[in-house]
């Protein structure tokens, strides 16, 4: 029985009649050569969120991005006029990397005056600009404005860094993001600086975590032991409904209700989230900033009095979680080969003023990992039986929607490619019925 | 781990402000960080983590209202421990609240990493 609203059609897929209702094949999931086109189609040629303004705090302040699949590392720094650059990471003279610390393949972070190359100690300013070459009259003809810094191009969304790797592209940054990031605009996302940022190497393709994180039908059956055991028994007799689903373009997002913050009864949260009162919704009294009431229009789109945490997928690979007790968590899904990928979990809070309030924020963070370590080693179990090929084809539910347009949308941008791979902007639209 | 710039309590043994004395066994569990908190949670057996619940679960009120109490901004060395000592209690209250075993079921060989947590 429906909870909640569906669209006229009937359900939420068939409002969007491009993605069908069918079985869905994922040999793009388990496909060595799928991948390698997916590199060159989709994370050499998209915007990609590599971070947020609050790291780049002053002129000088730096921080390097690995970008496996787009194949290279970019070094993100506030220039003295203030503005973000992003550069390939790689020194002109004989292309070592740039800015690393101790492990080359490691990330870094920091802030200089200007960047040295460890080899042979050429140097760039902030704004990517050579400034000196070691020995410079033993080269030949050698002018070093021709050798700056390669550019990345980059831009900011809500104080959102973006940078897109390919120096064809043409699709600015707020065009790319469309209007469900429009409808965001305001958040207070700058008010939220107190950061917990989680990391781990996933043994399973890149779209298989999003997946799991852009759909709720797992959450009553997965995570049961972690409700108590009335509680629990109840989800699942119930399943899930989202209040509302939108799609985009390639992006989309799931609005979702949440009777954790506070709950209803407090017999079904543990002892520690009754003392503390917090849990997996976050804290459940809202801090007071602005910008959190009225929420802007893309924020619980439904208006629904039942909202806990709106879901957005950003095409390919950054998800934003707006939870109703007003917090932000972020995942970015790194992909390092046709079955592995970096994950990235990453919570921010507004600054604690006392005890009670950090130990709130505590218990959330603690509560996000216990959760995404199940979910994680659930998708090697999962890659590991697609990959064997048994079953190709998957039936998708409606509450799986997201899911159907993410492998939809990478399926259209590679077949796009392989058909011209000069053509820009690429084709990425699903579009609504009317 | 010598916290005494006061004189009523000995110097050489308290980490805890002296009201909080009765948790003083279990200053092993304050800790700085979550990688140290994760990992001594996970090399614990389930009696030690039920130890430590029980004896701190019921003082956690206590524990708040007196950190409560202070400048969060500037925290005593004993308060902050104490505050490392709650972080730990909450880190093993899914342990014993909810899982029944030190790990999280069916995580496996997964692991997840803090790269970056607030430095207070």
């Amino acid at each position: 029985m429906a909870h909640f609203p569906k669209p006229a059609e009937g359900s939420w897929t068939q409002h969007y009649p491009e993605l069908g209702t069918g079985p869905v094949s994922y040999e793009d999931s388990i496909s060595k050569e799928h991948y390698e086109l997916e590199r060159r189609a989709i994370f050499a040629r998209t915007w990609q969120n590599v971070g947020r303004v609050e790291q780049l705090p002053r002129a000088g302040s730096y921080f390097t991005k690995e970008l496996a699949a787009a194949g290279t590392s970019v070094v993100v720094v506030r220039g003295t006029d203030g503005e973000i650059r992003a550069f390939h990471n790689i020194c002109r003279h004989r292309g070592n990397k740039l800015v690393w610390n101790d492990y080359p393949r490691e990330e870094t972070s920091g802030t200089c005056r200007q960047f040295a190359c460890k080899y042979h100690g050429w140097r760039y300013d902030l704004e990517g600009a050579c400034t000196f070459v070691q020995q410079e009259e033993e080269f030949f003809d050698l002018d070093k404005k021709d050798y700056g810094l390669a550019p990345v191009q980059s831009d900011v969304w809500e104080g959102f860094i973006f940078v897109n790797p390919d120096p064809k592209n043409t699709l600015g940054l707020a065009e790319y993001l469309g209007d469900m990031a429009k409808e965001l605009t305001g958040y207070p996302f700058g008010e939220m600086t107190q950061v917990y940022k989680y990391r781990a190497e996933v043994t399973s393709n890149w779209k298989l975590f999003i997946d799991a994180f852009a759909e709720f039908y797992h959450a009553p059956v997965l995570h049961a032991k972690q409700a108590v055991a009335d509680e629990s028994r109840k989800l699942q007799s119930v399943g899930f409904e989202a209040l509302a689903y939108k799609l985009d373009g390639p992006h989309g997002m799931v609005s979702s209700w949440g009777g954790m913050s506070p709950p209803k009864d407090l017999n079904m949260v543990k002892p520690i989230e009754r003392v503390l009162r917090s849990g997996l919704f976050g804290p459940w009294d809202r801090p007071t900033i602005d910008g959190l009431d009225p929420l802007p229009p893309g924020v619980n789109p439904a208006r629904s009095k039942a909202w806990g945490v709106d879901s957005f997928v950003f095409f390919p690979n950054f998800m934003l979680l707006i939870w109703a007790p007003g917090w932000y968590l972020t995942y970015h899904y790194w992909p390092t080969s046709y079955n592995t990928h970096i994950f990235e979990g990453t919570l921010y809070f507004v600054p604690p003023a006392n005890a009670t309030e950090r130990l709130r924020q505590e218990l959330a963070a603690v509560t996000f990992k216990e959760y995404a370590l199940q979910d994680g080693n659930t998708l090697e179990a999962t890659q590991m039986m697609i990959e064997s090929r048994v079953v190709t084809e998957f039936p998708l539910n409606d509450q799986e929607i997201l899911l159907r347009q993410l492998h939809e949308t990478a399926r259209v941008m590679v077949a796009a490619y392989q058909e011209d791979p000069e053509r820009r902007p690429a084709p990425l639209r699903v579009t609504a019925a009317s | 781990m010598i916290g005494a710039d006061d004189a009523t309590k000995d110097p050489g043994m308290a980490v805890f402000p002296p009201e909080f004395d009765d948790l003083e066994p279990f200053a092993d569990w304050s800790l700085r960080t979550e990688a140290e908190r994760y990992a001594k949670r996970l090399s614990s057996t389930m009696a030690d983590l039920q130890s430590l619940y029980d004896a701190a679960f019921p003082r956690l009120e206590a524990m708040t209202a007196y950190l409560d109490a202070l400048d969060f901004a500037a925290l005593p060395e004993d308060a902050n421990r104490l505050l490392w000592l709650c972080y730990s209690l909450v880190n093993v209250s899914f342990p014993v609240e909810v899982w029944r075993q030190p790990r999280v079921p069916d995580s496996g060989a997964a692991s997840m990493d803090v790269v970056l947590e607030p430095a207070v």
